[in-house]
């Protein structure tokens, strides 16, 4: 759809995940589920029939949980975490010039480097460049809306894009999305598998969204706020958002021997 | 301790990444037993899925230059998903164990808030007796929906019902 993922993950030269041998696989941290929405948010319509009904099958993590791909460098380009310049023809999109960044780290604090992390979002007046995407803001000929890059060995990692506008969708009848971007992240796991949406701070229209209300507890919601971060920005240029992404954590060799279902 | 950060849904507008290509494993001239993993993705009501992001992962056939490990594809305007890749052989369980062969499934779309985890194993294998993860499953139906059966030549169809009697299995992960 859009012509920038048409480069992605080619000319691979990845190494194979490292062989872990089953005594050795680790696990995964028990999940939270205090911090994370549930599946069944009747506040989000859409939840309501996509949702399972039964409770999920508890497993100990194996070789596929505790493995999953590597991306390497060759499959980034060098405009992928530039939104500002990545799909420019005539000039700079409209809208606020910004700077993302932060660290992806795990639950034990650790970084995760490495990680690719892509992200996608409406222009600055809240229009994707989506077939779908009807709503009457104009698309910006200058503005695709998706990028991606790899976090360095300190699980940082940057992107330079304008601030999204809010839109409205079919949920409540005056349902607006706050300003946001949508983030995916590959940790060294598939286990460890995130897609969340970033928010920023001091946005009214937060506080009153359905989505972000599914989240049952405030600091994860306040987690999922980026502040400004004026020390990050660029004088007369660009501000920036400060955004950490904090994965699930993964012990590793702990559990030696370990029988299923101990 | 740091706490993992929420998810959200994926939404209707995650195709701005969408890469057809990466559908087909095979797409670096990867050698094996070539397989086809087909299937549809319906709702509590039946209703196709239509805009759902499907990935796949596997640890077998190990990863290298030529073969990726990893899909991603789209559910299309009839709710399908196709996937070429290589037949996945064992692999390692927890302790002694040994798992079936299978593929490693997400399922992510809008409504779905967190990512939903499932798994493809190959109707007929015989491992599949022995499997840890589908002995926890008492129920034969219910197992049923995690076992993709031969629908072609090298073509395995799986479909996903997100809720439902036939609901398929998700799993804790
Ligand atoms: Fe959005």
């Amino acid at each position: 759809m859009n012509e920038l993922a048409l480069g992605a993950f080619r000319d691979r030269t990845n190494q194979a995940p490292p062989a872990r041998p089953s005594g050795e696989a680790g696990s995964l941290f028990q999940r939270d589920r205090s911090v994370q929405p549930p599946a069944y948010a009747p506040g989000y319509k859409t939840s309501v029939l996509r949702s399972p009904r039964n409770a999920l099958l508890s497993l100990e993590s194996s070789l596929s949980e505790l493995t999953g791909p590597v991306f390497g460098h060759n499959e980034i380009g060098p405009l992928d975490n530039d939104l500002i310049r990545n799909y420019a023809k005539t000039g700079d999109p409209i809208g606020e010039r910004i700077i993302v960044h932060g660290r992806v780290l795990d639950e034990s604090g650790r970084a995760v480097p490495g990680a690719l992390v892509e992200f996608w979002q409406a222009n600055a007046g809240g229009r994707y460049r989506h077939k779908k995407d009807t709503y009457l803001a104009p698309i910006d000929p200058n503005f695709g809306g998706c990028g991606r890059t790899l976090t360095l060995e300190d699980g940082s990692y940057a992107f330079r894009t304008v601030k999204p506008g809010p839109y409205p969708w079919r949920n409540y009848v005056n349902s607006w999305r706050p300003a946001h971007i949508h983030l995916s992240i590959f940790g060294t796991s598939f286990g460890q598998r995130l897609i969340t949406q970033m928010y920023f701070e001091g946005d009214p229209l937060i506080r009153i969204c359905p989505i972000v209300n599914t989240i049952p507890d405030q600091d994860a919601i306040d987690r999922l706020i980026a502040p400004l971060d004026l020390n990050a920005s660029a004088p007369l240029d660009t501000l920036a958002y400060r955004f950490d992404i904090v994965l699930r954590g993964q012990r590793s060799t702990l559990f030696e021997n370990r029988k299923e279902g101990n | 301790m740091s706490i993992a950060t929420a998810a959200q849904t994926i939404g209707p507008y995650w195709h701005l990444l969408d890469d057809p290509a990466l559908a087909d494993l095979t797409r670096f001239g990867a050698t094996g037993e070539r397989i086809e993993l087909v299937g549809t993705v319906r709702d509590g009501d039946g209703e196709l899925v239509t805009d759902g992001c499907i990935e796949l992962w596997q640890p077998s056939p190990a990863a290298d230059d030529v073969f990726p490990g990893f899909g991603r594809c789209a559910t299309d305007a009839h709710g399908r998903f196709r996937f070429i890749t290589l037949k996945p052989g064992p692999v390692p369980g927890r302790g002694n164990t040994l798992q079936a062969p299978h593929l490693a499934i997400n399922i992510l779309a809008r409504g779905i808030l967190t990512r939903l985890y499932t798994r493809a194993y190959f109707e007929g294998e015989p491992l599949n007796a022995a499997d840890p993860l589908l002995g926890l499953i008492e129920d034969p139906a219910r197992r049923a929906t995690l076992i993709a059966r031969p629908v072609g030549l090298a073509t395995w169809q799986m479909d996903i019902r997100l809720q439902g009697n036939d609901e398929t299995v998700f799993i804790e992960v």
